[in-house]
């Protein structure tokens, strides 16, 4: 199947399905844990059905799973199309591929067992490691090997940003994970005490940067311009973003280690870089929304360009968000509550969430030779049942956050505290179920995807597209 | 805080590395054309032959759809904007 003329869909492909399946999965284990928080019973007495071990699956499953998923598969379409060139090295590509849905399996099934390195965001164990190792230096080689024989002159500024977040990702893996293994499913960090917890943030923080930022402003430089039919707002601006994102980004993890041992100038560096980033944020989050200057009325008629010009809303929103929170006197309020879930989710949900899906609704028609989407409707219902499940979830722990904050710092006349711990997990229970609520919506519009999905791939047919005979100079 | 030894100067080699990066693309072109390759990805028609036909799940959505509009509008630009990149 591998013919030379056309392009490597087959890989965007399998990406692409797998982003949707592992999106349901992801967020199915989401809500289980969100009811788990209102009825703890719901772990059936079942060690790996417990809270601390869903958890980190439902993390791994959505960041990884799905939206690694979205990343390879938009990733690899995009750094084809603008690069008009067959993806380089097509038994490598399908090696991440497959090698991906290994590690992403693995991790279903260490995680509940209670197997985990107990590094938030990397806990999975070191062969396991070892094999995201071996698949991301493919996922560089097929990447960069597709940018290095190129047809057209110019390198798009997506692939620049996605170039950035894969060589980011492999340094900051390697450095986080390093660890001494003393049985074949345990491991101690070479890290001690708040080293460790520096390294970790560092990791944890430039995974946000890079993982689940510069990845999907690839994403969104290349889908929101096609999607839109116009030219992106300021290609200028999208060039000066990406420099100054990757330039200022580094230093932004001490901020989550305010009031800790680490030491004080390092949580201050930390808050005023993650200021700085406001900077290029908002630069980035206006260029994408102010393509669609003159052409608003689109956003009317065209669901996915819903999808995709609202993710950038809330990215602007938690982008904003994130730099007040990294500010010392804001975190000693908002620090360990639900404020920092609510603030997560506005990012994951709101902006990772909404642009993969858009990118995702614009690709499957493509790959399977179909014109569009087996029913626009069902897209728009997703866009609807998706944001209002959002704002619920959002604003319930924003709240709910807020609240927590206020109460356990709260001092009564005499000097003691106001509220035991538990008299505040009391007053969380109603925001836990419209947390819930809100998470189920998100979810049932994961199911509405689906079976659109489903509909789309049963009419068409797997196909590929022809390379254009003559690159544009 | 030894570790700060390690990621402070990964950061400064980091940074040295991004600015070479940086200057290499500068020196090879890569930006003297600021206007150009926003227009060119849209000149790529990645939609697959009309010959897919169409879905019958929206049924008011005929041939004369809305989104059907917008398409034919992308494809007018499309055009539009092949002549303008054509002596690039």
């Amino acid at each position: 199947m591998a013919e030379p003329g056309m392009y490597n869909y087959q890989v965007v492909r399998q990406f692409a399905v797998m982003t949707v399946v592992w999106g349901l999965v992801g967020m199915l284990v989401g809500v289980l844990i969100a009811a788990q928080l209102i009825w703890p019973e719901l772990n059936i007495n079942t060690p790996w059905l417990t809270y601390g071990r869903l958890r980190p699956l439902h993390t791994n499953a959505v960041i990884f799973a799905f939206g690694g998923s979205a990343l390879f598969a938009t990733s690899y379409y995009v750094v084809q199309r603008t690069c008009h060139v067959r993806l380089f090295s097509g038994g490598l590509a399908a090696f991440t591929f497959w090698g991906w849905q290994a590690v992403i399996v693995l991790a279903a099934v260490t995680l509940p067992l209670g197997i985990t390195s107990g590094k938030e965001y990397a806990e999975l164990e070191w062969p396991i490691d070892v094999l995201i190792t071996l698949v991301w230096v493919s996922y560089a080689i097929v990447f960069f090997g597709t940018i290095a024989k190129r047809k057209t002159p110019h390198i798009y500024v997506a692939n620049w940003f996605f170039g950035a977040f894969i060589l980011t990702v492999a340094l900051l893996h390697l450095v986080n994970s390093a660890a001494l293994p003393v049985t074949f499913w345990k491991s101690y960090s070479a890290y001690a005490g708040v080293q460790d917890a520096m390294v970790q943030w560092w990791y944890g923080h430039n995974a946000v940067g890079f993982f689940l930022t510069a990845g999907f402003l690839g994403m969104m430089y290349y889908f929101i311009p096609k999607q839109a039919g116009r030219p992106i707002y300021s290609y200028r601006l999208s060039v000066v973003h990406f420099w100054a994102l990757i330039f200022t980004y580094m230093w932004a993890g001490p901020h989550h280690l305010h009031y800790t041992a680490l030491p004080d100038w390092t949580q201050s560096l930390g808050m005023v870089f993650s200021l700085i980033l406001l900077a290029p944020s908002w630069g980035g989050m206006i260029n994408g929304i102010m393509t669609l200057s003159g052409a608003w009325h689109k956003l009317r008629t065209d669901p996915i360009l819903k999808f995709l010009i609202v993710s950038l809303s809330f990215y602007g929103m938690s982008t904003f968000e994130g730099p007040m929170m990294s500010i010392k006197t804001v975190n000693a309020l908002s620090h360990y509550t639900d404020w920092t879930i609510g603030h997560v989710h506005s990012g994951a949900l709101g902006w990772v969430g909404l642009v993969s899906m858009g990118s995702i609704y614009y690709l499957i028609p493509r790959l399977f030779g179909r014109s569009e989407m087996a029913s626009v409707r069902l897209i728009n219902l997703h866009f609807w049942v998706a944001t209002v499940g959002i704002v619920l979830y959002i604003a319930a722990m924003w709240i709910a956050g807020v609240m927590q904050g206020l109460m356990w710092r709260a001092v009564s006349a005499d000097g003691t505290l106001t509220y035991s711990f538990v008299e505040s997990v009391k007053a969380t229970y109603p925001f836990y179920a419209i947390r819930l609520v809100g998470g189920l919506l998100f979810f049932s519009g994961m199911v509405i995807m689906a079976w659109n999905v489903w509909k789309t791939i049963a009419a068409g047919k797997p196909q590929d597209a022809p390379i254009p005979a003559v690159a544009h100079a | 805080m030894e570790i700060l030894y390690l990621l402070v100067p990964l950061s400064v080699v980091l940074v040295f590395l991004i600015g070479a990066v940086f200057w290499l693309a500068l020196k090879g072109g890569q930006f003297d054309d600021l206007e150009a390759p926003a227009l060119r990805i849209l000149s790529d028609d990645d939609l697959p032959p009309e010959t897919a036909g169409r879905f019958d799940l929206d049924q008011k959505r005929g041939a004369a759809g809305r989104y059907d509009e917008a398409l034919v509008g992308t494809g007018k630009s499309r055009g539009a904007m092949d002549g303008g990149t054509g002596n690039v």
